[in-house]
């Protein structure tokens, strides 16, 4: 028999089974937190921050990722406060100039227009090339994870951080599993991309400098 | 003579195939061949079960790896604040215009390649500048003719 946990969630009692994260315990009680990097099917990344919550403990507050923080016995968590929100809408604001190119769509836009974030503060200060992705890494990790295959992955950092196929395994893998298409959070790698051949981002075009 | 598979395995054995040593696996072929290749990396990557995928992204991430070929001399040049501040972008363009070469490239002739970092660690020593091994700091314009001259 696993340990129950009672915690907070939203002013709701809510029981949660021993080492599920908060935002598996939210979820099941029915409340809604925000995610961009998180899958059901991968670990937890916690690279987007959306899923930010407030922790109280012992009459102080703390703000976590969700996605990847375990629940306690009696915590408090509230999903929804000013301080979440701003939090939230600075996310948007920051990712929003990586998608500029195809414009800000999808669960973005939808995030974008929930929590106010005016999705053109940052644009004239963005200096690197918007590539409509947001490196979540649920493509990288869901092809290492969940397919095995590992044909996708991340090269570079900062601002030259890409994503990128290799065409020995893509051309291996890809043509019947295309699974990374429907978990792309912003569309891209369905939209650029053209039947079994890569040659928008593939490991090639990043070392020869052309992305 | 030894392929690639036999140098890779030499080394890849020294560190037990432990897969955490990725880095220092890599550092320790590139020492030996003084850039990174395709067939190299792919042959880490199987030698240690590591993805390749994986290897590409710890290679491409780390500025003291190269996946091009470099020249037998490799210059760095500290863009880090100390030396900023104590004019390391004159050093920089003075390097440049020595070399012929911008930071990122190589000589045609393969003697030199150029890079600058954004820290050599020794700021105190700003501004400086790295050939192969040698460390050369507190730099002024003239030095740097003088230290790259016994390279040629």
């Amino acid at each position: 028999m696993e340990k129950l946990i009672s915690l907070e969630i939203d002013g709701k009692e809510v029981k949660a089974r021993e080492g599920m994260t908060v935002l598996e315990a939210a979820k099941e009680a029915g409340i809604e937190i925000p995610t961009l990097c998180y899958h059901e099917k991968l670990e937890p990344y916690g690279a987007c921050r959306i899923c930010s919550v407030e922790v109280e403990r012992g009459g102080r507050t703390q703000v976590v990722a969700s996605c990847g923080y375990p629940v306690e016995e009696g915590m408090k968590i509230k999903t929804r406060s000013e301080r979440i929100d701003q939090i939230r809408k600075t996310i948007i604001e920051l990712i929003a100039p990586s998608l500029s190119d195809g414009g800000v769509v999808g669960k973005v836009r939808e995030l974008a227009d929930e929590y106010g974030a005016d999705t053109s503060v940052f644009m004239s200060t963005f200096k690197a090339t918007p590539t409509r992705c947001i490196l979540c890494g649920q493509c990288v990790r869901y092809c290492s994870e969940v397919v095995a295959a590992n044909a996708i992955g991340f090269v570079g950092r900062g601002v030259e951080r890409r994503v990128v196929f290799l065409p020995e395994r893509a051309s291996r893998f890809c043509p019947t599993c295309r699974e990374c298409y429907e978990v792309c959070p912003t569309g891209k790698i369905a939209a650029e991309t053209d039947g079994s051949i890569f040659p928008e981002f593939s490991i090639d075009d990043f070392l020869s400098g052309k992305m | 003579m030894i392929g690639i598979s036999g140098i890779v395995s030499k080394i890849v054995d020294k560190y037990q195939e432990d897969r955490g040593m990725l880095i220092q696996i890599l550092l320790d072929v590139q020492s030996g061949l003084g850039w990174l290749p395709k067939e190299v990396l792919t042959e880490v990557g199987k030698q240690l079960g590591v993805p390749l995928t994986r290897v590409y992204q710890v290679a491409t991430y780390y500025k003291v790896f190269s996946l091009a070929p470099r020249g037998r001399h490799l210059v760095r040049v500290c863009m880090g604040t100390a030396c900023q501040v104590r004019g390391s972008p004159l050093i920089r363009d003075r390097v440049q215009q020595l070399l012929g070469i911008e930071p990122g490239e190589t000589s045609s002739d393969m003697k030199f390649s150029f890079e600058t970092v954004n820290c050599l660690g020794c700021c105190a020593m700003g501004p400086m500048m790295t050939v192969d091994d040698g460390y050369h700091g507190h730099l002024t314009i003239p030095d740097v003719e003088e230290a790259l001259e016994k390279y040629k």
